[in-house]
């Protein structure tokens, strides 16, 4: 009796998931191509997250009244992976294998990339991941369009050193991956440049670190040696507002210590009182002061389509802004949504950038950025004081001992994420 | 004729107090020193700030502070340089040196001279050059402190003539300061340069010791008077040092003291585990915010007084929420501390979450009164103002709360409910309505260290999330169920990490600590005052 029982509820389960399937398929089969948004919208990192959503959204609202892409209609498929990393994964098996998007945009922090790597290579599928982030990766389905370390910190500490005549480093940063090896990658950089050890200053501190007066205290001891001193902070998010706070009580200036920040942004910036912070650097390669057309009509539009003009643009949007526009290029050029298509086209595909010039995919998969120093301002802002000519991002950087053989190409024939140009071999470290 | 009297009148008064004005030069002549600012990038600006301030003309510093300020403008049509004032999107040009009006000009058609730290520290150095002989000692006493930052040699002239004519005692101190400096920097004979450096070692201070560090490597009697100048300050520099973290530490343990003094009621007089009550802060520093921003957009001049009366309002909100979950969540579950914990966390996310709706993701901006903002010297241990309110609010809260407990009819109902509670009920007091005070009062008193937090951290919907760990440690340090022992333990712990941090470093003098209270509450598993009799043990 049981037996039958059981057979009869395995037929309908059956019926029932053909059916499910069948629905899924007539969704799939619809006159949309469907993008996936991979953003955290609740947990710690919703406070930079939840703007990249919006802005994607925006960029899809702008190209449909284009008229969409080969001639159909962009549809977002939003989901919140809650700033879990194993979360991260799960979703975006999610959004590729169920609600079968061409191309996903999303992740801010490296553990989420990593996190969801595994799936987008075994399902095949297109990542754009908008931040700057500590380079040493070039993946098949991965486009990166935020700043690899040459694009960002290399630069910054140039201007420090020509403009400022700094010769003596803080490297202050959070307990993680990016500013440990953005760090790492600095001080060869500064070693190489003949700087010695006695002058570089190392500080970690914990993720939300909130009580800087020892450290700010060190920095003002380490910055009394008769020797131009400057800080290079890549301190994560939440940390950055106390910092900045203690460095305003404590008298320090722009002036006199000088700190450069890799992670600070506009939307940073909302949070505190800029008035003592004015001088202070910001490395990014874009910011809202940008004068140009392409970066005006942005605005405009992004505050039209957020309905509040207050909003702030920052560079991670800027970077989503390139990666979507290179992406829609792409399809429209090879005529499909093919993932393998779609790859091969990307690679040198042009599309402007906000910051009036253009922004190149290359064969590693990142692109070709200029790279701005700003100072920041007494209203939130920055005002650009260095430009500099499109750079071309390093994903193996060369100051690294273990990367510095390494390229990526995923041109064919090659295709290949971590060729070593002195052993002539692909996948592997030397 | 009295109005010709007047006018002489006038031109002595002039003549009398501003000396200075003698020094002009013809206006073509400023105007083309002007005009070069506009024109190159960041080095052709230097030398045109240089050549500007070599004119020596009394127009100079204003003409500076301005272009310091972002407030100078190239008239891209024709690459002239004025002051900008902004008019809406569009710019009111004024000519620099006759100061007739040049019309409003739209943005496109400016262009506003960049300046960068390089060029601020440029500008600093010229003005204080300028205006050493201002006839404000305070102005003087600027100039004197950037002329040495600077350590300008071309100043050495002028700051002779200076701390000739100068009276005030301070400001001629700091003048012969900046004379050593620029002395140390020039071509002078050895000897010179040796009383210049004995004189900046007389000053002992980080600045000093920074500027001396600069000439250690240098050879002959220069470099051993720097050397041994600096092994004296440092010497005395230690024993500030030490001041220094003890005040660090002092200041982390108010922090901790005001997030935990709350928990230590919850959790150490009710035994409630509430993993809600880093939210109850939070909420407090999101009250702080409402307060400011109403305060900010109706009555903008009560700014100064807004953190007062954000007090009331923080207590409020974080007791009725308090009292609420209390009533709603925690209630159902006395005695079973493991669901109770899960409970309230589940709370703390759902506060969490709801704060970000309301309010967005972003942190806000609580803005810190006139009479909390920047600090002061004690000797050469830099205070604080927040730091300093900080502490005395703590210590305040702390005081009022002993009180309250002590002195009070609803204090000893407290103490009763706690110690026995089948025994105050048999006596006639609601312990239901009492849980719930207890509650409401422990999470008001979160509320209040939001208002002070807000000062120092993020207002952000995860504020909490950063004090909760700590201030659990604290009040199981302190000894569970002891105010006295909380405000020791957070004192002891505040000064333990700060003595710890410069040796260890943030992340692990943190771990150190940590390790260290599992090991004292392995010894001490009451923490450090515990409660002793019959009610312990029940």
């Amino acid at each position: 009796m049981s037996q039958i029982f059981d057979r009869r509820r395995m037929t309908l389960a059956a019926v029932l998931g053909a059916l499910l399937a069948s629905t899924m398929a007539g969704y799939a089969a619809d006159d949309t191509i469907k993008v996936g948004v991979l953003h955290s919208l609740s947990g710690t990192m919703a406070i930079s997250e939840t703007t990249l959503k919006d802005t994607v959204l925006y960029l899809i609202d702008e190209q449909n009244k284009k008229g969409g892409v080969l001639g159909k209609k962009l549809e977002a498929v939003v989901v919140d992976p809650a700033s879990n990393w194993p979360l991260f994964a799960e979703k975006a098996r999610e959004l590729i294998s169920q609600d079968k998007v061409s191309v996903v945009f999303g992740c801010w922090t490296s553990v989420s990339r990593k996190s969801v790597l595994p799936v987008f290579k075994e399902l095949n599928s297109i990542l754009f991941y908008p931040v700057q982030y500590e380079g040493e990766e070039s993946e098949r389905n991965v486009f990166y369009t935020g700043a690899a370390p040459n694009q960002q910190a290399i630069p910054a500490v140039d201007y420090l050193m020509k403009e400022e005549g700094v010769q003596r480093w803080v490297l202050a940063g959070t307990d993680y991956v990016y500013p440990r090896t953005t760090n790492k990658i600095l001080e060869a950089y500064l070693k190489a440049k003949g700087v010695s050890a006695d002058d570089i200053m190392i500080n970690y501190t914990p993720f939300g670190h909130s009580d800087w007066q020892s450290i700010v205290a060190d920095i003002k001891k380490f910055g009394s040696a008769g020797k131009k001193t400057a800080v290079v902070s890549t301190i994560n998010g939440d940390a950055n507002v106390p910092f900045y706070k203690e460095l305003g009580n404590q008298g320090i200036k722009a002036e006199d210590i000088p700190v450069v920040a890799f992670s600070v942004g506009e939307e940073e910036l909302a949070g505190i009182d800029t008035k003592p912070l004015v001088g202070h650097l910001a490395a990014w390669n874009y910011f809202e002061s940008i004068d140009s057309e392409a970066n005006a009509a942005f605005i405009d539009g992004w505050h039209k389509f957020i309905k509040n003009d207050k909003r702030t643009t920052n560079d991670p949007m800027e970077a989503t802004y390139i990666g979507f526009n290179a992406w829609v290029k792409a399809v429209e050029a090879a005529g499909t949504t093919n993932t393998d298509t779609v790859i091969d086209t990307l690679v040198g595909t042009t599309v402007p950038n906000l910051s009036g010039g253009y922004a190149t995919i290359m064969p590693n998969h990142h692109i070709t950025k200029p790279v701005l120093i700003g100072e920041i301002q007494d209203n939130g802002q920055f005002d650009i004081v260095s430009r500099t000519a499109p750079v071309v991002g390093d994903e193996w950087s060369d100051y690294l001992e273990g990367s510095k053989d390494l390229i990526a190409d995923w041109r064919k024939p090659l295709s290949c994420g971590n060729f070593n140009v002195v052993t002539g071999k692909c996948g592997g470290g030397s | 004729m009295s109005f010709f009297r007047l006018f002489t009148i006038f031109f002595a008064l002039i003549a009398g107090f501003q000396p200075a004005l003698a020094s002009r030069v013809a206006d073509t002549d400023l105007s083309s020193r002007i005009a070069a600012l506009g024109v190159g990038g960041f080095d052709d600006l230097e030398k045109a700030i240089a050549n500007l301030a070599a004119s020596g003309d009394d127009r100079v510093p204003a003409i500076l502070d301005r272009l310091g300020n972002g407030e100078l403008t190239v008239r891209k049509a024709d690459g002239l340089v004025f002051f900008a004032d902004k008019v809406g999107t569009d710019f009111r040009l004024t000519d620099p040196v006759t100061g007739v009006d040049a019309g409003l000009a739209p943005k496109a058609t400016v262009e506003k001279v960049k300046v960068n730290n390089r060029i601020r520290r440029a500008i600093a150095s010229a003005v204080g050059a300028l205006t050493l002989m201002s006839p404000d000692p305070a102005v003087r006493r600027t100039a004197a402190e950037a002329v040495m930052k600077s350590a300008d040699v071309t100043a050495l002239p002028v700051l002779e003539r200076a701390i000739a004519a100068e009276t005030v005692a301070d400001v001629r101190a700091a003048m012969v300061a900046a004379r050593a400096t620029a002395l140390l920097a020039s071509d002078a004979p050895e000897a010179d340069k040796v009383t210049a450096i004995a004189a900046i070692a007389d000053i002992g201070s980080r600045d000093a010791l920074g500027f001396l560090s600069g000439y250690t490597s240098t050879d002959g009697a220069v470099g051993d008077a720097a050397r041994k100048a600096v092994a004296a300050i440092e010497s005395r520099l230690m024993l500030w040092d030490i001041g220094q973290n003890l005040w660090y530490g002092l200041s982390l343990g108010s922090v901790l003291l005001l997030a935990a003094i709350g928990l230590a009621i919850t959790f150490g007089v009710m035994g409630v585990i509430n993993m809600a009550h880093g939210e109850m802060v939070m909420l407090g520093a999101y009250a702080t915010f409402t307060v400011q921003e109403t305060i900010r957009t109706s009555w903008p001049q009560l700014f100064d007084y807004s953190l007062l009366i954000a007090l009331p309002v923080a207590f409020l909100t974080a007791a009725l929420a308090g009292i609420l979950i209390e009533r709603l969540v925690i209630r159902w579950l006395y005695g079973r501390p493991l669901e109770t914990l899960l409970a309230t966390w589940g709370v703390s996310l759902i506060l969490q979450q709801a704060v970000r709706s309301l309010y967005g993701a972003n942190n806000r901006e609580v803005g810190n009164p006139s009479w909390m903002s920047g600090s002061f010297a004690l000797g050469e241990i830099q205070i604080t103002w927040t730091r300093l309110w900080i502490i005395l609010f703590a210590l305040a809260v702390f005081l009022a709360l002993i009180a309250l407990l002590k002195r009070t009819r609803l204090g000893l109902e407290m103490r009763a409910v706690t110690q026995n509670r089948q025994m105050a009920a048999a006596v006639g007091i609601r312990t239901p309505l009492v849980d719930a005070l207890i509650f409401g009062l422990g999470s008001g008193v979160a509320g209040l260290a939001g208002v002070a937090l807000s000062q120092i951290d993020n207002v952000s919907p995860n504020l909490g999330r950063g004090y909760i760990i700590d201030s659990f440690m604290v009040v199981v340090f302190g000894g569970v169920g002891n105010l006295w022992g909380t405000l020791v333990g957070a004192l002891t712990l505040g000064v333990a990490n700060k003595m710890l941090e410069p040796y260890a470093g943030a992340v692990l003098g943190k771990i150190i600590l940590l390790l260290a209270i599992i090991l004292f509450i392995q010894k001490r598993p009451r923490g450090l005052f515990a409660l002793k009799g019959r009610a312990v043990e029940a």
